[in-house]
């Protein structure tokens, strides 16, 4: 008598992992039946994404049935995935290089790097050469350069990010030089780390700095060889470390990626990239 | 009857079909590890082909970008970070499980085992956030710079003592009852009962706790990646800034090409190569410690 009761309730595991089984494999049908419709696939710089994320958005209500991934990477991966086909647009927060010359590369806005201090530091202004000297550990207290008897805390950001290869290029750096006491990944973190000690000093977007001293964050922008670090400088191109933000694709666009690309030059995202502290394309 | 394995694997089609399922499951499970250090493995070779093994030890130092690819100062951070954490944590967490079980009226005993379930709950993120915020400029204060291997251990501490607490609480609650009640019995007082009765009985699941303490520690990344500063450096002292071989991955992992990118990997092999030397060592050890208490 048990024995069929006994089959019955093992059969039921069975039945249900079938099922689940079933279930799975209509959800993956569904995600290659959504590939098929317009979806670009845009990676790289964690300075871009967010600003290419509202685009993306923006770009999707007014054109139904497309989709925008954005993933973040940095600018090297960006390039990486364009060569490699891994994303239709890849995102560089720095100009091409020679080298990168057979890729096809569109400026949709301007970003500058900003020296950072806490708010407490009475420090004003650096020179390019104490800025240089702080980095490279020779300079290691405040009092040396006017300030608080106060010793220096370097804050880095690690290899491969663009930032610090823009940083590095510009005051002809090599990162072995660099005495870092902390090593950051991305803006945030490097703002977070700044405003959370009075002797910091550190290096971030502009836009990213901007936007967060406007918020609160106890953090002060240096200008750089007197040029206050604004979106205005940026803008004329006359801040020293500021950079283009530029979409790369591996052959001549077109299609969707051509339109998205023409989209995000158009003044109809003005609005977002002044929202994002970066400074749109001047035409 | 039901329980023979002649019965489930002849008698019944369903049964049948339910074991394969099973063993289907379980070679899945097992598989996907073996396919991870392949994966692994074979993403590192380029970096063991192009570099060799030795430099990864022998190197000045680490920057990928320059060809340089000295790893052990990482080893040493996750090794000091995970060490210091265990030594806080092991102690206080099977101290807490035994004034939870023991001492702690029932009613405190049940909250104050709900507050640390609460706490293994919180993401490590969140635990990364306020270290940052919080303890990185109180110990910025004491001994600049702040992010330290310090803030690290103490971020670690708090994330594994749940895990250590809440596994000790779960094995001293599997001490047979007859085993207090015969200490009792023979008159032992609460503490010498505790040392001498429940310790060694419910050794074996206190070390389980342990392992996965440090396992948890090892692997751990967005916590300290946000308050250990990640410098290279072998650390001299607690306030030094260290970087862990977790860190390293996903501070440069997403930016990394070609030779760097394949020494990330091989960082990754080394942290799975640490995790099995103290899951060996845990193992050996409780199994000794056992055999002990058997004699």
């Amino acid at each position: 008598m048990s024995e069929p009761t006994k089959m019955a309730t093992v059969q039921r595991p069975v039945a249900v992992f079938l099922r689940c089984l079933l279930c799975v494999g209509a959800l993956l049908g569904q995600f290659s039946a959504e590939a098929k419709e317009g979806k670009l696939v845009i990676t790289g710089s964690s300075t871009m994404a967010p600003l290419v994320l509202e685009m993306g958005k923006r770009f999707e209500s007014l054109h139904p049935g497309t989709r925008i991934d954005v993933q973040t990477g940095g600018s090297s991966r960006g390039i990486a995935d364009a060569v490699n086909g891994l994303a239709d647009i890849g995102m560089a927060s720095r100009a091409l290089q020679s080298q990168e010359g057979n890729l096809h590369g569109f400026v949709i806005a301007y970003d500058g790097i900003t020296i950072i201090l806490h708010d407490s530091n009475p420090i004003q202004e650096l020179t390019d050469d104490q800025i240089k000297g702080i980095y490279s550990g020779i300079i290691t207290n405040w009092k040396t350069v006017g300030g608080l008897d106060a010793p220096i805390t370097v804050v880095n950001k690690a290899e491969g990010r663009s930032t610090l290869a823009l940083f590095l290029h510009y005051f002809t750096l090599s990162n072995r030089d660099i005495k870092a006491h902390v090593v950051i990944g991305d803006n945030e973190q490097g703002i977070k780390t700044v405003a959370g000690n009075p002797h910091a000093i550190g290096y971030v977007s502009i836009g990213t700095a901007r936007y967060d001293a406007t918020y609160g964050v106890p953090i002060r922008l240096l200008p750089l060889r007197n040029i206050p670090a604004t979106l205005e400088t940026v803008r004329e191109g006359t801040f020293p470390l500021s950079r283009p933000l530029t979409l790369v694709t591996k052959t001549e666009p077109t299609g969707l990626a051509n339109t998205f690309i023409e989209f995000a030059r158009s003044p109809a995202t003005h609005d977002l990239i002044l929202q994002h502290y970066f400074v749109p394309l001047a035409d | 009857m039901i329980s023979s394995s002649n019965t489930i694997s002849f008698h019944s089609q369903t049964d049948r079909l339910l074991l394969w399922g099973l063993r289907l499951l379980s070679l899945m499970a097992g598989g996907i590890l073996l396919l991870v250090v392949a994966f692994l493995i074979l993403e590192s070779w380029p970096a063991f082909q192009d570099i060799g093994p030795a430099r990864f030890f022998t190197d000045q130092d680490w920057y990928p970008t320059e060809r340089l690819y000295l790893l052990t100062p990482m080893l040493w951070g996750t090794l000091w970070a995970t060490l210091g954490s265990i030594v806080l944590a092991a102690p206080l967490g099977i101290l807490s499980a035994i004034f939870c079980h023991y001492y702690a009226p029932p009613l405190l005993a049940t909250w104050y085992r709900r507050l640390i379930e609460l706490l293994a709950g919180i993401p490590s993120v969140v635990y990364g956030f306020w270290g940052l915020v919080v303890l990185v400029p109180v110990i910025g204060q004491l001994h600049p710079p702040g992010p330290s291997l310090l803030a690290g251990i103490l971020v670690l501490f708090l994330m594994i003592l749940p895990t250590i607490m809440l596994v000790a609480h779960a094995s001293f609650a599997k001490v047979p009852l007859s085993y207090i009640h015969s200490a009792m019995a023979l008159g032992l007082g609460r503490w010498a009962m505790i040392r001498n009765v429940l310790l060694p009985t419910a050794r074996a699941g206190l070390f389980t706790g342990i392992l996965l303490g440090i396992a948890r520690a090892l692997g751990e990344t967005m916590a300290i990646l946000m308050v250990c500063g990640n410098v290279v450096q072998t650390p001299s002292n607690l306030f030094d800034p260290i970087r862990t071989l977790t860190a390293n991955i996903a501070l440069e992992m997403a930016y990394a090409l070609g030779d760097h990118r394949s020494a990330l990997f091989v960082s990754g092999l080394l942290l799975m190569g640490m995790v099995v030397v103290f899951v060996v060592m845990a193992e050996g050890l409780q199994y000794r410690k056992l055999d002990d208490t058997a004699r």
